[in-house]
């Protein structure tokens, strides 16, 4: 029987082994370092918030892994040999696979600040991160301060964890508005905006220069680098994003760049080796897209496709349109097709805010032919479903404006905004 | 992950957020306020029962109220469960054994030993706690109170106060206060005042609560009520209409309109009370797929338990004679069958695409149950159905579901259990609503695409167990018989994935697993092989 293994049991690797099993009766090893069990990064947070216990976070029971044939191996991939088609463990074992699937997802970044590795700085990806959250932040007694390093969604999730617990933080923030290489101006300035009123200490256009270290080996302090202020802090959190986990693959034959070089059926340059979600790096980047994308969806709907390709159905990775959510303490964000920061030639936006500073929208369209590009919402939720036909349909902006209201997925008795939203746009274009 | 490490995760620091200064002050006054139900309980002969009474639910109240404020308005509006699986209290610690404890006695006594809350018997004078709340039980209906009397205050002062909490946690969600607005207003009117006023103007009506339907209301056909309702006239007869008609009309119809959530999570008292005090416990009901199965053949069994019993009761009180009353036994036993068989074939003949394996169970309870009733009829020239007489069969339900397991083990456990599992193990209320939302209702609630992020958030606050996450996914509708409809897995998703909706029924299941926002052909593709 074939020999499938997967290392990395994240959403992209558990995916491709559950659609495997669906597909075939093929033999497949999930190996992973990190915990024994599936389970969703995204929800760590919640876990340190107190909504939810670790065990929550696991999508599937115990049961489920044996009852499916799928068997888990916990330990530390070493070395890959691919002419003879083996796993080398760092404890020393080694494992024999027919198809493998590297499915090892990202790391933190860390740009070789002074201190990176001290007590007390870490990272908010893996579950040891937040073993270390628990150990150098418990309560606002053991951690009087935190800093945060790095201003992106990781970052504000860091933030809302620790403010949970009462803990001050101080968020530094590279660009001179939050997140705003992603965000349009009006929105980015609003959540900053949210972010102070929650009292965390936001400081814009601070960069790091060094951690300092007290005799013991833990962080002490941080020093900002425009300013010189020495900020007493407890814990570090490095959130500048994240990059690859593929150092091991390095000195295999497997060829890399950034991540680990796939074409459009996610094969890498070694037969029979396959990689997929955020470690995986496509030639070029699809409709738009980057060629790596370290995003939840994108790592699932590979996994379903690699599946497809290893059981005899060879399929190309073709993500639909670009979409993705995030929360901002209390702020939802959702985004369809493209709006970038800055509109690009021949782009314009249009926004509209609502007067209590928690609800936004920014619409993107192609000034020459009013095809509607993409949009983004805060605070109102909007339904996948009809953005995605919309777009594949390539309506016009005022087909979409006028019909806003069938794409609202608020809960029933919300306060709709779209007969706002539409007398805004119309008065927008009548002055313009 | 080491035992040390989960440690630390869930009890390391109970309270991980102290409890501020004017939130020990509100502490202090709700507990003085049941300091004076507890001396009343101790038989303390209050000077001013009435003054004292009405200090006691205010200092519960106000207490509740300051309390409430506090945590939530001093806060932005959003989601607060911050902390729920550190406090002792909601994440069954040494506070959740204490309250479950001390629930679970309350109702052994209340519903087995109300003397000792001092209900004076064969007509003598009230003591203790229950005398206590004599004064109030008169201005309403003036009569002196009984046990039922002091919960049900108790009760309606519990939903109006941790009501008002729901309301300030769940500010921003219009959704959430509205249905609390509306289950505060039901017990308040419906399940405490009407009632009382009704015995004002007709004391020989029996308790009537016009919310409360067959089978929760289970004694609404026993022979003292039918007969009592038929002695007060054309009043008596049209409730008893009403009761039935809420039975086979009303609730069939709102629920193919808005699924069965217009009764459990607006309407219903003990919903009612799960979802404003039992608030915090939300989290504690088990989702795994045992704990699923389990509940599938607890809450049937009891739905058979209760349409076999209250047949039973009703047989033996009817005649055989044409003559006397044309309801006789034979007449009403083959209604019953008849019915049931409608019911049985209709389901069977529209429905049988939606049915997996359980559709054999379904059939398999069916047949017990006219098994059941064909045997009572004929070997039963008694009342014996198995050689137990109805009436048996209706006090061990009376005891067993109607005390013990919707009173005892459905509230006492709220802090081991979850807030809802009477009404998701127990309650045929609920199994019948739930078997109509399953099958005709337009309500769902629907999945926003390939949103979701597996969190788990939904599943954790689902009080009825339902594992939402495992739908939402892979993009599935969940279309659940026990689903009431709270809304909650909507309001804590930080993605926005959930909705509740009623829509049109097609399209309602779609059970498909597919490529989640990858485009449209390869989805072709994959659903084709």
């Amino acid at each position: 029987m074939e020999h499938i293994v997967i290392i990395g049991n994240g959403i992209s690797g558990v995916t491709a082994a559950r659609h495997i099993r669906k597909l075939s009766d093929k033999q497949i090893t999930i190996v992973s370092a990190e915990a024994d069990y599936f389970f969703s990064r995204t929800a760590l947070m919640y876990v340190y918030m107190g909504h939810m216990k670790f065990e929550h976070t696991q999508p599937y029971e115990d049961w489920f892994w044996e009852k499916n044939r799928i068997n888990l191996k916990k330990g530390y991939v070493k070395h890959i040999e691919t002419k003879s088609n083996t796993l080398h463990f760092s404890e020393g074992d080694s494992l024999q696979y027919d198809k493998l699937i590297i499915a090892t997802g990202s790391k933190p970044n860390k740009f070789g600040w002074p201190g990176q590795d001290l007590d007390g700085v870490m990272g908010m990806y893996h579950k040891q991160d937040l073993e270390n959250l628990e150990k150098y932040a418990p309560n606002n007694k053991v951690c009087k301060r935190a800093v945060i390093v790095g201003g992106g969604l990781i970052g504000i999730e860091l933030a809302e964890m620790l403010n949970s617990r009462n803990i001050p933080v101080t968020f530094l923030v590279r660009e001179d508005s939050f997140w705003n290489g992603v965000l349009p101006e009006g929105e980015s300035a609003m959540i900053n905006r949210h972010i102070k009123n929650h009292h965390i200490d936001l400081r814009l256009s601070n960069n790091l220069k060094e951690i300092i270290s007290d005799e013991n080996g833990k962080v002490k302090s941080i020093i900002i680098q425009e300013t010189g202020e020495e900020i007493a802090c407890d814990v570090v959190g490095l959130t500048a994003g994240v990059s690859p986990n593929i150092d091991f693959i390095k000195d295999s034959e497997i060829e890399t760049g950034r991540g680990v070089k796939v074409n459009r059926f996610l094969e890498t340059n070694i037969q029979d080796v396959y990689a997929v979600g955020d470690c995986a790096e496509q030639n070029e980047g699809i409709n738009g897209r980057r060629p790596i994308e370290a995003v939840w969806y994108t790592g699932r709907m590979m996994g379903e496709t690699v599946a497809q390709t290893i059981c005899g159905n060879r399929i190309q990775y073709n993500p639909g349109h670009w979409y993705n959510s995030a929360k901002f303490l209390d702020i939802e964000y959702q985004t369809y097709g493209w709006v970038f920061a800055k509109p690009r030639e021949n782009e314009s936006h249009f926004h509209w805010k609502h007067t209590d500073d928690t609800k936004c929208i920014t619409v993107c369209y192609d000034t020459n032919t009013n095809a509607f590009l993409g949009i983004n919402t805060f605070g109102i939720r909007m339904r996948h479903d009809i953005f995605d036909t919309w777009l594949t349909e390539k309506r016009n902006v005022d087909y979409v404006m006028e019909h806003l209201a069938e794409a609202n997925f608020d809960p029933e008795f919300y306060k709709t905004y779209e007969s706002d939203i539409y007398s805004a746009f119309k008065n927008e274009l009548q002055t313009v | 992950m080491s035992n040390k490490l989960n440690h630390s995760m869930s009890l390391a620091k109970p309270d991980a957020v102290d409890i501020s200064n004017k939130q020990k002050i509100a502490l202090a006054i709700g507990i003085l306020g049941l300091f004076i139900l507890t001396l009343a309980l101790f038989n303390t002969d209050f000077p001013n029962k009435a003054l004292f009474l009405t200090i006691s639910l205010s200092l519960i109240s106000v207490g509740t109220i300051i309390y409430s404020r506090d945590a939530y308005l001093t806060k932005l509006e959003g989601i607060k469960n911050d902390g729920v699986w550190f406090k002792s209290i909601s994440s069954r610690g040494v506070w959740g054994w204490i309250l479950g404890v001390i629930l679970t006695a309350f109702y052994i006594v209340l519903y087995f030993y109300p003397q000792y809350l001092g209900l004076g018997k064969d007509g003598a004078s009230n003591t203790g706690l229950i005398s206590f709340f004599d004064p109030l039980s008169n201005l309403l209906s003036g009569r002196n109170a009984s046990q039922w009397f002091v919960y049900g205050t108790l009760y309606t002062v519990a939903i109006m106060a941790f009501g008002y909490k729901f309301m300030l946690k769940y500010r921003h969600n219009r959704y959430q206060q509205l249905r609390t607005a509306s289950v505060m207003f039901f017990q308040l009117g419906f399940a405490f005042l009407i009632p009382e006023f009704m015995y004002v103007m007709n004391s020989d009506l029996p308790y009537y609560d016009l919310k409360s339907v067959w089978p929760l209301n289970y004694y609404i056909f026993d022979e003292w009520s039918v007969k009592a309702f038929l002695s007060n006239g054309n009043i008596g007869l049209g409730l008893i209409l009403f009761g039935i008609v809420s039975i086979f009309v009303i609730t069939p119809i709102l629920t193919y309109k808005y699924g069965k959530r217009w009764y459990c999570s607006w309407v219903c008292g003990c919903g009612g009370l799960a979802e404003t005090a039992g608030d915090s416990f939300r989290q504690l009901s088990s989702k795994k797929m045992s704990a699923w199965k389990l509940e599938r053949w607890l809450i049937h069994t009891v739905l058979v338990f209760s349409v076999v019993m209250t047949v039973a009761m009703v047989y033996t009180y009817l005649g055989y004679d044409h003559n006397t009353f044309w309801l006789t036994k034979g007449v009403f036993i083959s209604l019953v069958i008849g019915f049931l068989t409608l019911v049985f074939a209709g389901v069977m003949y529209f429905k049988r695409h939606e049915f997996g394996k359980d559709a054999r169970y379904g059939a398999i309870g069916y047949f017990v149950v006219i098994a059941l009733l064909v045997t009572m009829h004929f070997t039963g020239t008694s009342e014996n159905v198995f050689f137990i007489k109805g009436s048996a069969l209706r006090s061990a339900y009376g005891i067993y579901i109607g005390s013990i397991f919707s009173g005892v083990i459905g509230t006492g456990f709220y802090p081991i259990l979850g807030n809802r599992s009477w009404c998701r193990f127990g309650c045929p209320m609920a199994a019948i609503l739930g078997f109509q939302q399953r099958l005709f209702s337009k309500f769902r609630i629907t999945t926003n695409g390939g949103q979701c992020i597996s969190c788990g958030n939904c599943s954790n606050s689902c009080e009825m167990g339902i594992d939402v996450r495992a739908y939402a996914q892979k993009g599935e509708n969940i279309v659940r018989s026990s689903c009431v409809g709270c809304g909650i897995c909507s309001a804590v998703c930080p993605r926005g994935v959930l909705k509740l909706e009623n829509d049109s029924m097609k399209g309602r299941i779609n059970p498909t697993e597919i490529l989640l926002g990858n485009d449209v052909d390869l989805m072709d593709l994959v659903n084709k092989k």
